[in-house]
Parts: structure tokens; sequence; C-alpha cells
């Protein structure tokens, strides 16, 4: 039997979801509805510039606020450089919880303020007075990585190497082999923009010290045990001294698998002893939380008289911001998958990873692949117009069936893409010739 | 002042799970003597119902009632490891655990309602309902409440499973990019029309009509939930958002939802999708995903859509009413 055709009895119906009635009505409670009668508020002091030398910073105007606590300098934190694809063997570290000698983009984390309320911890934040050397900064990926370009990355290069390659690479076939027997060379720039996740609940949590010694963290993280890894990597304590506790997150889109409010939350709490939340304002995350990073993807495609793409050149180009966070593997999904749901016989994919000074991105929805499934989307209407050809006949015949090999070197095993498109015809009223309508995804041969 | 319409498509593929480091989520389970069984995890809920799908889940493969099944996540003291909720891997992943774990479950409480019931376990069959009767004969059967107790005060037997998944981690070859990253493709195509105002830029996006195949769907509702969210949430990247306005240039940064600009309610288009299903072949009950995708092939189809609108082609995105009036005027110029 196959799977389609076992009997099922709640698999496949659409029961109420438990928690949809206390979502709608308020009553789910959040982490920024947990508070304890001793809870102290975390504040950050930040960069008001997108480049420059830390040469000082002076506490004492801040500290005359009246409910001040405490601040916490990279000085505090055991291992302040890190990277969250550590766990995974991604690095090298570079990015400082706090920032040490040199902030590389508008907003990093400089100081923290804690306070007996949240308007003591933003008032006293507002009153540390930095002293810093503003430094030439770079925003484009293509500027960065040209000689004489300010260097952002600590290892010298602006962007992330990959196994001793500036760039994650594709070869499949041959490309210029491609290019040279096809009748038409179609090429185009695309260009995406950083997003933001938008959640409505901004990233929070609140780390409480225990009687025996452990801390909880209350956290409306995507993903409990990163976050907690890495927190006891960071602060140098064994990982059963971290209690986590989430599962409930209000909208995250990919914006809370970073590990940003953690790690200095529950140093706050180890240094004072008592309970301390750190949550994002919307500007907070607005200004400083990841993007989506903004992409650049050149296409170079080769395509004959009848339609086929027989060659697929694309050189992209991911804007990390200033730290690795998730871009340098997003990079590598992006490679696998920026030749599109086709089958083209010859690739070559070149995709950077580069860091300019602008706030980190990181993970977001659609991981690398949005800004590809984009670009690609787009110049196959731009390839349908150049050689005259209707857009759904061109995506029909270039369609990859069940057995291909894709450019990674994957054996294809789900395709489905014809029948989806057979489908959004029909569903549109769009009439497809009868040539298409007899293709599927198993068959090569039925056309 | 003029409107223009158009009509533009995009067909996507998505894959599941990433598991370039390594890709395991486990799941527990436990039968109580209330008659509930409770699956600990630490997979995160985001909102789109993970909680409500590995239930159905887990209660399909233990053949109880979806009422009796109870899901415990994201407590790191009570729960085992879960890698989290991203790369559309929740349901896969955590589904396949849950499985695993509600068959080890499940063999021991056909063994113990056996015992109570005199009869061979492989003559056994739940009714999905809370009862256990031996197949032919209905009237020989047992509650999983009475089973739940006979097991812990009769028998001192667990009614428990353990289960996880892991896609192995994929080394990928530097010079040729080979790799193996992921563990299924989902599959889109949608057709956006559009309405465009060659006098103000501004873009009226008409319909989003999309058909997905996202292998099975355990709960349609939910995956109609995200095709329908995730069909705004592309509009609104198509159309409104960005943090760098003027990228590559950091100025104009916003800062509140009032200068981030997201489509109203007044916005939302007619939005149709219809879902096919063509279960895959290692997710539970054949479950690809449909997390992540369905903000991809919206984005395209409404850029198309407004390219195909003015006769210029557009290549980047969000596409504001200011960047359709320059592609206009360098049409008019040209």
């Amino acid at each position: 039997m196959t799977v389609a055709e076992q009997p099922l009895s709640v698999v496949g119906k659409s029961v109420y979801r438990r928690d949809g009635i206390g979502h709608v009505t308020g009553k789910t409670i959040y982490v920024d509805d947990i508070s304890f009668p001793d809870m102290l508020h975390l504040k950050m002091v930040r960069s008001p510039l997108h480049h420059a030398r830390i040469k000082g910073i002076d506490f004492s105007e801040a500290e005359k606020v009246p409910g001040f606590v405490r601040a916490l300098t990279y000085k505090d934190v055991p291992k302040n450089i890190y990277t969250i694809l550590c766990l995974i063997g991604v690095g090298p570290d570079d990015e400082p919880v706090l920032a040490a000698e040199r902030v590389r983009y508008k907003g990093e984390q400089i100081a923290a303020i804690v306070a007996e309320t949240e308007e003591a911890a933003t008032e006293a934040a507002s009153r540390v007075r930095l002293d810093l050397e503003e430094l030439p900064a770079v925003f484009d990926v293509e500027e960065a990585l040209k000689p004489g370009a300010p260097i952002v990355t600590d290892w010298g290069t602006n962007y992330f190497v990959y196994e001793g390659h500036e760039c994650r690479r594709v070869r499949f076939g041959d490309v210029e082999q491609g290019f040279a027997q096809a009748d038409y060379i179609v090429e185009e720039c695309y260009q995406t923009y950083p997003t933001e996740h938008a959640p409505v609940e901004t990233t929070a949590c609140v780390a409480k010290p225990e009687p025996g010694g452990r801390y909880t963290v209350y956290t409306n993280t995507q993903a409990l045990f990163f976050t907690l890894d890495n927190t006891a990597l960071i602060l140098q304590i064994p990982f059963n001294k971290l209690h986590f506790v989430g599962g409930t997150v209000g909208g995250g889109f990919g914006g809370k698998v970073d590990v940003i409010v953690e790690p200095i939350a529950t140093l706050a709490a180890m240094k004072t002893g008592r309970p301390v939340k750190y949550k994002y304002t919307r500007t907070e995350e607005m200004q400083v939380s990841s993007t989506r990073s903004a992409w650049r993807m050149y296409f170079k495609d080769g395509v004959t008289k009848d339609g086929r793409i027989i060659a697929r050149k694309v050189t992209s180009y991911a804007d990390s911001g200033a730290y690795n966070r998730h871009t340098p593997y997003a990079v590598t999904k992006h490679a696998a998958n920026v030749a599109g749901p086709y089958a083209i016989p010859n690739v070559w994919i070149d995709a950077y990873c580069v860091y300019t000074n602008r706030q980190p991105a990181s993970a977001m929805r659609g991981f690398g692949v949005t800004p590809a499934s984009f670009a690609l989307e787009c110049q196959m209407d731009k390839i349908a117009q150049t050689i005259g050809m209707d857009p759904w006949e061109l995506r029909f015949i270039n369609a990859y069936r069940n057995g291909d090999i894709k450019p990674h070197r994957k054996v294809v095993e789900d395709a489905t893409l014809i029948e989806v498109m057979q489908a959004a015809a029909k569903l549109v009223g769009h009439p497809l010739p009868e040539h298409l309508l007899a293709m599927n995804s198993w068959d090569r041969e039925a056309r | 002042m003029a409107k223009v319409r158009g009509t533009g498509i995009a067909a996507v593929n998505y894959p599941t799970g990433m598991n370039l480091g390594g890709d395991p989520t486990q799941a527990l389970i436990h039968a109580t003597t209330t008659g509930s069984f409770v699956i600990s995890l630490s997979s995160t809920d985001l909102g789109q119902g993970l909680k409500t799908v590995l239930a159905q889940i887990g209660a399909e493969t233990l053949g109880v009632p979806f009422e009796n099944v109870l899901i415990d996540t994201a407590d790191s003291d009570t729960g085992p490891h879960c890698m989290g909720t991203f790369a559309s891997r929740a349901t896969h992943r955590a589904g396949n655990a849950i499985i695993m774990a509600a068959k080890e479950a499940r063999k021991v409480m056909l063994e113990v309602a056996a015992d109570e019931l005199e009869a061979n376990p492989a003559d056994l069959d739940t009714d999905g309902q809370g009862n256990i009767f031996v197949k032919g004969s209905p009237d020989r059967s047992i509650s999983i409440v009475n089973v739940a107790l006979a097991a812990h005060f009769k028998y001192g037997r667990t009614i428990s499973g353990r289960g996880i998944y892991i896609k192995p981690k994929s080394e990928v070859d530097p010079e040729t990019g080979a790799m193996d990253p992921d563990s299924t493709e989902a599959h889109a195509c949608t057709v956006a029309e559009v309405e465009v105002d060659t006098e103000t830029g501004e873009v009226t996006v008409l319909s989003i009509k999309s058909a997905y195949e996202v292998g099975r769907q355990v709960n349609p509702a939910l995956v109609k939930g995200q095709i329908e969210g995730g069909s705004f949430m592309g509009m609104s990247h198509a159309l409104y958002e960005t943090t760098n306005p003027y990228y590559p240039s950091p100025e104009y940064h916003p800062t509140t939802f009032s200068e981030y600009v997201l489509p109203g309610p007044h916005e939302l288009p007619i939005i149709e999708s219809v879902v096919l299903e063509y279960p895959s072949v290692n997710g539970p009950y054949g479950v690809k995903g449909v997390g992540e995708m369905t903000a991809n092939s919206p984005i395209p189809a409404i850029v198309n859509a407004i390219s195909n609108a003015i006769g210029v082609r557009l290549t980047e995105f969000p596409v504001t009413p200011e960047k359709v009036l320059k592609a206009i005027k360098s049409k008019a110029v040209a």
C-alpha cells in the first residue's frame, strides 16, 4: 500500500487548533507577560555610527539615574566573540556580544544597562557618553569586494571563505559550451532589498536565577537548544546550568533564530542575582534586529530557438551586514536552488556572502531561496519575451522531472512542478494547449 | 490618469529541512493513567499551528482520539532535543520522530490490552474513539484509560515510546557544490493580477491564485492559513517592505510601522488556492512542508504582472510607486 492509499482518521482533518482561542482572545501568555517582583530591566547602549573605533565609555552620568543598578561591558562577557552556527561547524567566530574595540554597524551593542525599571534603564542608557572615532564605511556588496574597501571583518576579507574559496560554487556541465550552442543569450541583474521580519511580538527573554544555582530563561526563540547551547558557550558555564522554557512565539519568520537577548540577559542575572528582562522595542526590531539579506544576482542564460535553457551562469552577492549570523548557510542554500526547478544541463554558480557596515542579516522565511525564486522567475519571463514564447510554455518545457539530476548532483525524486502549473492554469481559467496538458513529472516523453 | 492591468506567473520549488550540519529531532511519548498520551518535544510553535498538527500525527499513529494527545514542548529540562522550528522542517522532522515513538507506545498498549482481553496482540486494533477491540469481535473491547490503569497498577509496564528522526550531515564539495542539503521538495505556481495607476505609480493587487503541492496535508485549514498568510506577506514584500528604501544607502531607515509600511486589510486581494497531494517518500504520512514557501511565488508573480501591465521589465522588489513611475518614465524616454 502506498502512503496515499492509507486510510487515515485524524491526519487530513481540519481539527481546530488548540491555541487558537487563546491567541485571538489575548489570553495566550507570551514572554513579555512574564514578570517577577524583583525583576530588573536591561537596555542597550548602541553605536550611533556605522563604523567606528571605540576610544572610551563614560558611565558617570548614567550611574546617577535613580534605579540604575549596573552596567555591563565586553569585559564582563566570558567568551565575548561568537558565531551562532559554531554548533554545526561554521566559523570563524566573529560577532561580539558587546563591542570591544570597534563597532561595525549603526545600532551595534556596546554596553548593557540594568536598572530597576524599563524607564530608568532607558534613561541611563541615553546618558552613557561614548568616545568614538568614525571610520570609513562600506554599504554596497560589490564596492566591499574592491581593493581598498574598508574591511569589516577581523580576518581581512569582506567575504566568507568557503573551504578556501571566496564564494560557494556549483559547477555542472560546461556552461561556456552551452553558451556557444545557444541561439540567444539573456542577461539581467536582479536586486532584492533588506526586509524586516516584522513579528507582532518583538524579540524578548526573561532570565531568572534559581535557588539551586541554575538559571531559568523564558524565551521566544525559534530554536530552544541552539539558543541554550550558544548562551552556555558565551557564558562559559555548563549546559545543564541553564533551563530554557519557550515554545509559544508571536511570529518568528526566522528572526528569532538569532541568539541576541538571552546571553546578555542571563549574564545580567548572574551578576545581579535578580531576574532580568531584555525586550526589543519596535524601533530596535526595525533598526538592529537581523533582516533578510539584500541580494544582487547576475543571470546569464543560453537559450535555443525552441526555448530550451541549455546554460545558466549566476553570480550572486548576499549582503550579510556586519557579521555571519546565518547568512553563510543561506548562501549555500541559495546556490543549491538558484538554477530553479528546471532541467538545465550546464550550470555555473558563484554565490558570495559579503560583509558591509549594515545591521546584520540572518535567517528569514525563504532563506536564500526567496531571492533566487524572484530572480529566476522574472528571468523566465524575460527569456519568454526575448525569444517570443508563451511564458507558460517556456516553464513547462524546461520543468524538471523525477529522475533528473540537479546541478548540485541531487537526484530529483519529489518533482511536481508540471502538476502545479497545470492546476494553477485550471484555477484561473487559462487554457493550456494539449501538449502541455499531456505532460507529467514522471515521464519525460509524455508531451 | 490611466489604470492598466497585467497578469504574471511564477512557479517555484521549496526544499524541506537543512542538514548541512545534521538535522535531528526527538520525541518521547508516555501514557498517563488519565488516558492522556503526552508527547514531549522541544519544537516551537510559531503561530502556524505546529502543536495541533503534531498532536494529529501522534493520535493517528497511536490510534487514539486527538483529544487524548497532549503536546508538552519547549522546556529544555523535560523535552528531548530539537534543532528548532525553521527551514520548513518542524512537521517533517518532529512528525517522523513522533511516529517512531508512537509505534513503540502503541505496541505496549496493545500488549497490555491483549492481556486484559485474553487475546493475541496481533488480533487487536484501535477504533480511534478511545477503545481497543478484538478484530471481528467489536464487543470484546477495552478503553485506553483502563489499559493505562492496568499497565500501571497490574502489570507494572510503561506505555511509552522513544522516537528520533535525523537527516545526516551532508558535506558540500567545495569544487562542484555537490551536496544533499534537504529531504524533499514542495511546489507552487501562482498567477497574480494587478492594476497599476500610471499617474501615481500605485499598484493594486487584484488577485493571487495559486496551486500548491505539499505532500500530505495534516490539517487542510492550517495549510490554507499558511497559503493565505504567505500570499499577503509576499504581496507586502513585493510592493512595500524594506528597512533600506534606497539600498545600498542606509538612509531613511524606518523606526516604526508608521515608516515601515505594510498593507492594510482593505488592500487584501482575492486569494484562492488549490492543494494537490503527492506524498513524499520520507515525510510523516507523506508530509513535505509548507512553512516558508508561501511568500515565494507571489513575489515574482506580482512583479511579473506589473511588468506585464506597464510594458517595462522590473528587476527589483519592493516595487514602490516611485519605482513604477521611474520605469514608466524610462520607457517614455526610450
